[in-house]
C-alpha cells in the first residue's frame, strides 16, 4: 500500500503527522496488521512529559505486546479516549480514527527528521 | 443436554443450587456461638448471608468429577509445549510429599523436632549447588520469576558493596519475558542484546553495549529457540571484565543436566524452575519454588535463613547472615513442593539426571528429524537441537499457526507455544517422558494437518470440532472480558 505522504514514521512504526505544533502519533498500517487483533491499549495522561526515542505506551493484541515509542519530544495535549472502548480503531482505521496521543512539540522541525513515507516503505521492504 | 454421548453445558454449582439441599450435617457445634452483630463492628456486617450454594453431596462429587474429566493434563495427553517443560510429574513424589513428616508440620515447631525437614532441605541445597557447579543456593524463592528478582537483588547487594549499584541489565531478544520484567521490577533498565541470524548472541553487540554501568546479563542456555550458545564463556569474559555478572535463566536445564554445569560456563547467579526441570506440579500460579544457585563471592546475600550442619550432624536454620538481602518468603520457601523436587532427584541419581536431559535432547530432535522433510513445515534454524526446537508451518491461503494450534487439540494433543520466541512459528518441547510411540503420533498429526492445511484448509480455521467447546472468541474474550458471574434476577450494589 502507499504510506500516507503528509507525515513521518519511525522504523518501530510509529507515524507522526504535524499540524502547527501538535503532532499526532499512531501505528502504520503494517504494524497493526501484524499485531492482528488488537485489544488494550495503555496511553499516557494528558500532560505527560514524553521524550524522543522512549516508550509512551504500551499495546497489545491477542498475538503480541509492544511498546510504542515517540520520535519526538514534548508534553501530551490529548489522548484518544474512544481506543480504551474500541481498541479495533487502530485495526481498521490506523492512519485516522486509530490516533494515539496528541503531543505539543516545542521544536516542530524535529518530526522533519523521522523517516518519509517513501523511506518507511522501503524499509519495510517494499 | 446430549453432544456426541458427552454431556455438554455442565452449569456452575451456584446454578445448580437448590436451596434447603445439604452435603453434610455438621451435628451440634461444641463451642459456644457468638452473635456477629455483637463482635463485628455494623458497618463491616453484611445485610444477608452470602448466596452460597446448596446441593446433595453426590450432585457436588458429579459436578467436580465431570468437569475435572474435562481437565487437559499432562496426565491425561501429550503436552509438549515449548520452553515449559511439561514432563510427567511421578506418582513416587506426591508419596514422598504426603508423608507425616512433612503433611503434619508447623513452621514454628522446635528445630529438634523438624530435624528430617531439615535435612531434606539440607541435602536439597547441596544437590542442587553440584547440579549447577555452583556454592550456595537458596530454597527460599516461591517461582522462577520470583528467583530472578531475588538474584537481581543479590547482584544489587553485591555491587553496593563493591563500587556502587549499576542501573541497566542486559537480556536477550529471546529470552522469557520475566527477565526485562524483573529488571524492571529490581529498578533497573532492560538493555537488550541482539541476535544473530542463526540466533545466538550477537557478541559483538555484547561487547559494545557491556560497561561499568551493567549490572548482569540474563541469559537463556540452551535459549528458546533450542540451541546451546557455545560463545557461553566469551560471554562471561566480556561481562566480568567490566564487573558485570552472568545470570542464566534456568528454564532449560532439562538439557543439560549431569553434561555441563552453568558455574563451570561462567554462570555467575541462576534459578531454576522445579516445575520444569524436576517434575513438580504446574500449579496454576502456585505453589512453586524457584531456588537459586550463586558463586561464593554472592552468597553472603543470599536470603536468610540457610539450613546449615552441625558438626554433630544435627541440623538448624542459621539467621547470623549480616549481608543477607533478607527474606524473600517466609520461612522456607514452599517445602512440599521441594521434597517433591528432592524426591525426583533421590529417585533419578546422578546417572538418572543425565539420562533425562539425553533422552530429553534425543526426543526434540527425533521430531525434528521426522518433519525435516514434510513440504508443510520448515525448521528455520538449523539442528541438531538441545530439548526443544522451532518448527514453522508454511502458511497458505489465509491460515495462522492458531489454525494448526487449534486443530491440534482434535488429535489429543496440546498445542505447543505458539508466535514466540519466533513469530509464525511453534516451540516443541516433548521432554523425556514421551515413548516413542507418542512422538509418532505427535509427528504423523502435524503431518497430515499440513496435509489438510493443502487440501481442507476450512478443517483447520473450524477447529477444534472435538473440544468441549468450539473456538473461543479470544479477541472479544480480551477486548470486553466478562469475568463476573452473577444469578439472572441478582441486584448488584448500585441497585441494577
Amino acid at each position: 500500500m502507499d504510506y500516507p505522504t503528509d507525515r513521518r514514521y519511525l522504523a518501530s512504526h510509529e507515524w507522526h503527522k504535524l499540524d502547527g505544533d501538535t503532532c499526532t502519533i499512531g501505528i502504520s498500517k503494517f504494524a497493526a496488521d501484524e499485531l492482528t487483533d488488537i485489544t488494550y491499549v495503555d496511553l499516557p495522561a494528558t500532560g505527560t512529559e514524553i521524550t524522543a526515542g522512549q516508550p509512551f505506551g504500551e499495546i497489545e493484541s491477542v498475538k503480541a505486546t509492544g511498546e510504542l515509542t515517540s520520535g519526538v519530544p514534548g508534553v501530551v495535549t490529548e489522548v484518544n479516549e474512544a481506543l480504551a472502548d474500541a481498541p479495533e480503531n487502530i485495526n481498521e482505521d490506523p492512519h485516522g480514527a486509530g490516533w494515539m496521543i496528541k503531543v505539543k512539540v516545542s521544536d516542530p522541525s524535529s518530526v522533519e527528521a523521522l523517516l518519509t513515507a517513501e523511506a518507511y516503505q522501503a524499509q519495510l521492504g517494499g | 443436554m446430549i453432544r456426541d454421548g458427552r454431556v455438554c453445558g455442565e452449569p456452575l454449582i451456584f446454578e445448580k443450587s437448590v436451596p434447603g439441599a445439604c452435603a453434610v450435617d455438621l451435628g451440634p457445634s461444641d463451642v459456644p456461638s457468638t452473635d456477629p452483630t455483637e463482635t463485628v463492628p455494623a458497618s463491616m456486617l453484611a445485610d444477608d448471608a452470602p448466596p452460597l450454594p446448596e446441593l446433595g453431596e453426590l450432585e457436588v462429587v458429579r459436578h467436580y468429577a465431570r468437569l475435572g474429566s474435562r481437565l487437559f493434563s499432562v496426565d491425561a495427553n501429550f503436552y509438549p509445549l515449548g520452553s515449559c517443560t511439561m514432563k510427567y510429574n511421578p506418582r513416587v513424589n506426591e508419596w514422598a510429599a504426603g508423608l507425616p513428616g512433612f503433611t503434619a508440620l508447623h513452621p514454628l515447631q522446635a528445630e529438634a523436632d523438624v530435624q528430617g525437614a531439615l535435612e531434606m532441605l539440607y541435602y536439597l541445597r547441596v544437590f542442587l549447588a553440584e547440579i549447577a557447579g555452583l556454592a550456595e543456593v537458596s530454597l527460599q524463592p516461591a517461582a522462577g520469576a520470583h528467583g530472578e528478582m531475588a538474584s537481581l537483588m543479590i547482584i544489587n547487594a553485591y555491587h553496593a558493596d563493591h563500587g556502587g549499584v549499576r542501573p541497566n541489565v542486559m537480556t536477550t531478544d529471546s529470552a522469557h519475558g520475566t527477565n526485562p520484567a524483573s529488571c524492571t521490577i529490581c529498578g533497573r533498565n532492560a538493555v537488550q542484546v541482539k541476535s544473530r541470524p542463526d540466533g545466538l548472541v550477537d557478541l559483538d553487540d555484547l561487547r559494545v553495549k557491556v560497561d561499568d554501568q551493567t549490572t548482569a546479563l540474563m541469559i537463556t542456555n540452551p535459549n528458546t529457540i533450542g540451541k546451546f550458545d557455545p560463545q557461553i564463556t566469551e560471554m562471561a569474559d566480556i561481562l566480568h571484565k567490566r564487573g558485570a555478572m552472568l545470570y542464566l535463566d534456568g528454564a532449560n536445564m532439562n538439557a543439560i543436566l549431569g553434561i555441563t554445569r552453568p558455574g563451570d560456563f561462567g554462570v555467575d547467579v541462576m534459578h531454576y524452575n522445579t516445575h520444569k526441570t524436576f517434575s513438580t506440579p504446574h500449579g496454576c500460579g502456585g505453589p512453586g519454588a524457584g531456588p537459586i544457585a550463586v558463586t561464593k563471592a554472592l552468597a553472603p546475600y543470599l536470603p536468610r535463613p540457610q539450613v546449615e550442619k552441625r558438626g554433630d550432624g544435627t541440623y538448624f536454620q542459621n539467621h547470623d547472615m549480616p549481608k543477607s538481602i533478607g527474606k524473600v518468603r517466609t520461612f522456607s520457601g514452599q517445602i512440599g513442593i521441594l521434597v517433591r523436587c528432592y524426591a525426583y532427584l533421590r529417585a533419578l541419581g546422578p546417572d538418572g539426571l543425565r539420562d533425562v536431559s539425553e533422552k530429553a535432547v534425543l526426543a526434540a530432535n527425533y521430531i525434528a528429524a521426522c518433519l525435516k522433510d514434510e513440504p508443510g513445515y520448515e525448521l528455520p534454524f538449523s539442528g541438531p537441537y538441545s530439548h526443544e526446537f522451532i518448527l514453522k508451518p508454511r502458511l497458505a491461503s489465509g491460515l495462522r499457526v492458531l489454525d494448526y494450534a487449534k486443530r491440534l487439540i482434535d488429535f489429543g494433543i496440546h498445542p505447543p507455544t505458539m508466535e514466540w520466541p519466533i513469530h509464525g512459528a511453534l516451540m516443541v518441547e516433548p521432554t523425556e517422558t514421551e515413548s516413542k510411540a507418542t512422538l509418532d503420533e505427535f509427528s504423523d498429526a502435524m503431518k497430515r494437518i499440513a496435509a489438510e492445511a493443502a487440501e481442507t484448509p476450512d478443517k483447520l480455521k473450524d477447529a477444534p470440532e472435538y473440544a468441549w467447546i468450539d473456538r473461543a472468541d479470544e479477541v472479544a474474550a480480551s477486548r470486553k472480558p466478562n469475568l463476573c458471574w452473577q444469578a439472572e434476577n441478582a441486584v448488584d450494589s448500585n441497585g441494577r
